[in-house]
């Protein structure tokens, strides 16, 4: 194997869709001088090391692997480690159409609360996302930009100063201070605890039920990850598919672009139990729920088994700090969250709210950053008296 | 071995395999390769993987073969410099300036040689990651960097500065830089990102949870009271076990703890009842208790001792 072979193959990783920066190129040349060559296995495992960052890619890499160098040197013969098998969640009935649920709910358009229409953006506050053309749409984007959607603040361990005279003693900035007055503490400098933004989950579901409304949160997650405030986000459908990074870009386009890519259950079918429980398995539980704020933006349609949402809303709501449903169908005269799932969900919801419209955008966001202090009592009820069920 | 001391002066993947294996740690050829890579390469290796396949250990086994000490940092968040690099010691600092007063020598004149003199060596308290890079005599210490997730953003980017040329400049005495730089592991659970620049400095090594033979090994080297019968049926339960789709799959110290359990108990093969009153070591959510009897224990348990 020649350095050439081994440019040749960072280059096919790249071309792969794996993001291999140049440094990680030449750490590899570097990496390959120290090994046995004549090793496929010991190959392998050093490419991996040096090129892998994330466990998503090892699948494709082993598929780039094979393909190059079984290509390219016919005597190599190699075939990938054994790898737990990926979950895959089953995908839902054909007979029952995507958008079925949408033809029950006799949402009937509201326009008759707009009587006077001053401009746009006056107009669109209120109209619901379901009736947006695209021009609206596009419009609404940039209206999205300016809610200030991030979590509310807790105290943190990081101590910061005081001016008055309360807090803890600061030894440090006391010792600094006494050196201006040649060794004598004249004064005592003290400190309080700081506070800290709870990190915002977002998981949108993204089923075809939810499609009208989900083209235009989708905005709306954008420009809050985007804000650069403590903001992850996940869509949910017939998998799950963590969008942070896709849009953490500003250029909302692009980002939107770079996240429509990466979601393939477009308004597919849902699963919303076996997503949040992929979430809760591989996020969530781990520690990015931990302390929370979880926002779930769904009409609670469900194809799968009311118990698995109990379990999972469940355990969701045992770590994160706060969940808030937002449902767009909610606002709709009448609504009664009857679907099986939203059902099984709402015990452990703190807030339930509608997101069908800016406005109520906006009410969301200043929910989520005022962050009322306490859970719902209604809460706690279920989680203390749930498991017992089971 | 002879170059036990050096372990830069590792020549091939098969000896760090062996080394780490004489400290009582069986890594797979992914794991050994990469550890090989990251002490040849003199790169941090970064360990990401589920809680419990073993990823501290990794630093703590190294350090034993190297003999050096392991320096240890548990992230949290709002870790900040003063926690992980150096703070000064500020109640001596302040007894050495009331003495200075006491004894006339903190005259008006001569505040500047006093200040000079209490941002000295000795009333700098050193963290773990100065102690790492201002090391400078007998064995090269592991620098054990564990949770990485779990700190914020500032932190990690301190410690990307730190890593890339291993040296810490403290403004009142000036700059240290490694003179023998530490080997470098680096934890995370992925509670989220570890940022790319950090990741791109590093080797990556994503842990999985061993297959049956390698922990069948491993029961039997950490708990070697259990018989080899045992060892194998409580590997393939726990191999089973891990299928369910469980809340907290048990980790590798999990299963060891269950073996020892187990053998404290006088099994000699998994039956029933001892398994259901040691369960507690192995699974540590009662859902997961419940879906595992749910599973069919039994069943379970007969398929483990085939």
């Amino acid at each position: 194997m020649t350095v050439a072979a081994a440019v040749g193959f960072v280059e096919s990783v790249r071309r792969g869709g794996i993001a291999v920066s140049l440094g990680s190129s030449r750490l590899f040349t570097e990496a390959l001088a120290e090994i046995d060559l004549g090793n496929p296995d010991e190959v392998y495992w050093t490419a991996r090391a040096v090129l892998v960052h994330r466990p998503e890619d090892i699948e494709l890499f082993n598929g780039l692997f094979a393909a190059y160098w079984c290509g390219v040197d016919s005597g190599l013969v190699w075939r990938p480690p054994q790898e737990p098998s990926p979950v895959t969640l089953a995908l839902d009935d054909p007979e029952i159409p995507a958008d079925g649920p949408d033809e029950d709910d006799n949402r009937d358009k509201n326009d008759d609360s707009i009587t006077v229409r001053y401009s746009t953006t006056e107009t669109l506050t209120q109209k619901d996302f379901a009736d947006y053309s695209d021009e609206e749409l596009a419009e609404s984007r940039r209206l999205m930009e300016e809610i200030l959607f991030m979590g509310s603040c807790r105290r943190s361990r990081r101590r910061v100063p005081s001016r008055r005279a309360r807090g803890a003693l600061d030894i440090r900035r006391t010792v600094r201070q006494a050196l201006r007055s040649a060794g004598e503490p004249a004064e005592i400098a003290r400190a309080v605890p700081g506070s800290q933004q709870r990190r915002l989950v977002l998981l949108l579901d993204v089923s075809g039920s939810m499609e009208p409304y989900a083209r235009a949160l989708i905005g709306f997650v954008h420009a809050s990850v985007a804000s650069g405030a403590r903001v992850e986000a996940f869509t949910l459908g017939t998998r799950l598919t963590r969008l942070t990074r896709e849009l953490s870009q500003r250029d909302p386009d692009r980002a939107l672009q770079a996240a429509s890519r990466a979601v393939k259950d477009w308004s597919g079918g849902t699963r919303l139990g076996d997503g949040l429980g992929r979430f809760n398995d591989e996020w969530g539980c781990r520690g990015m729920a931990r302390g929370a704020t979880v926002v779930i933006l769904s009409d609670g349609w469900d194809r799968g088994e009311p118990q698995e949402m109990e379990i999972q809303m469940q355990r969701l709501a045992r770590v994160a700090h706060r969940v808030v449903w937002v449902n767009p169908l909610k606002a709709s005269p009448g609504y009664e969250p009857l679907a099986r799932a939203m059902a099984a969900a709402l015990p452990f919801v703190d807030d339930f709210v509608e997101g069908h419209c800016l406005d109520s955008l906006h009410e969301l966001a200043r929910l989520v950053l005022g962050g009322s202090d306490g859970r719902s009592p209604e809460r706690d009820l279920a989680l203390s008296g749930v498991g017992s069920q089971r | 071995m002879a170059d036990s001391n050096d372990p830069r002066s590792v020549s091939s993947v098969a000896q760090v395999s062996d080394a780490l294996r004489e400290n009582r740690y069986l890594p797979d050829d992914g794991l050994a390769t990469a550890v090989y890579l990251a002490l040849r390469l003199r790169r941090p290796l970064l360990l990401e993987g589920e809680p419990g396949v073993g990823k501290t250990e990794v630093a703590r086994v190294l350090a034993d073969w190297i003999g050096g000490p392991l320096l240890r940092i548990q992230c949290y968040e709002g870790i900040d410099v003063n926690q992980a690099v150096y703070e000064w010691d500020y109640a001596r600092q302040l007894l050495y300036l009331r003495t200075a007063e006491a004894t006339g020598a903190a005259r008006a004149g001569e505040a500047e040689a006093l200040t000079d003199e209490l941002y000295d060596e000795r009333f700098l308290v050193r963290r773990p990651l100065l102690e790492a890079i201002a090391h400078n005599s007998g064995p090269s210490p592991v620098l054990l960097i564990d949770e990485v997730d779990r700190a914020d953003d500032e932190f990690e980017a301190f410690l990307l500065e730190v890593l890339a040329d291993y040296s810490i400049t403290i403004p009142e005495i000036g700059t240290f830089s490694a003179v023998d730089p530490p080997v470098v592991i680096v934890t995370s659970n992925r509670t989220r990102d570890v940022h790319d620049a950090l990741k791109r400095r590093c080797l990556y090594h994503w842990v999985k949870h061993p297959e049956i033979a390698r922990e069948i090994e491993i029961i039997k080297l950490h708990a070697p009271s259990v018989s080899e019968r045992l060892a194998a049926q409580v590997a393939s339960a726990a191999a089973a076990v891990r299928q369910v789709g469980l809340y907290k799959p048990p980790g590798v110290s999990e299963t060891i703890d269950w073996a020892r359990a187990l053998d404290l108990l006088g099994a000699k093969e998994l039956a029933v009842e001892q398994v259901e009153a040691t369960f507690p070591t192995l699974l540590k959510y009662r859902e997961d208790l419940e879906r595992v009897q749910d599973h069919g224990l039994e069943a379970l348990l007969a398929a483990a001792r085939e």
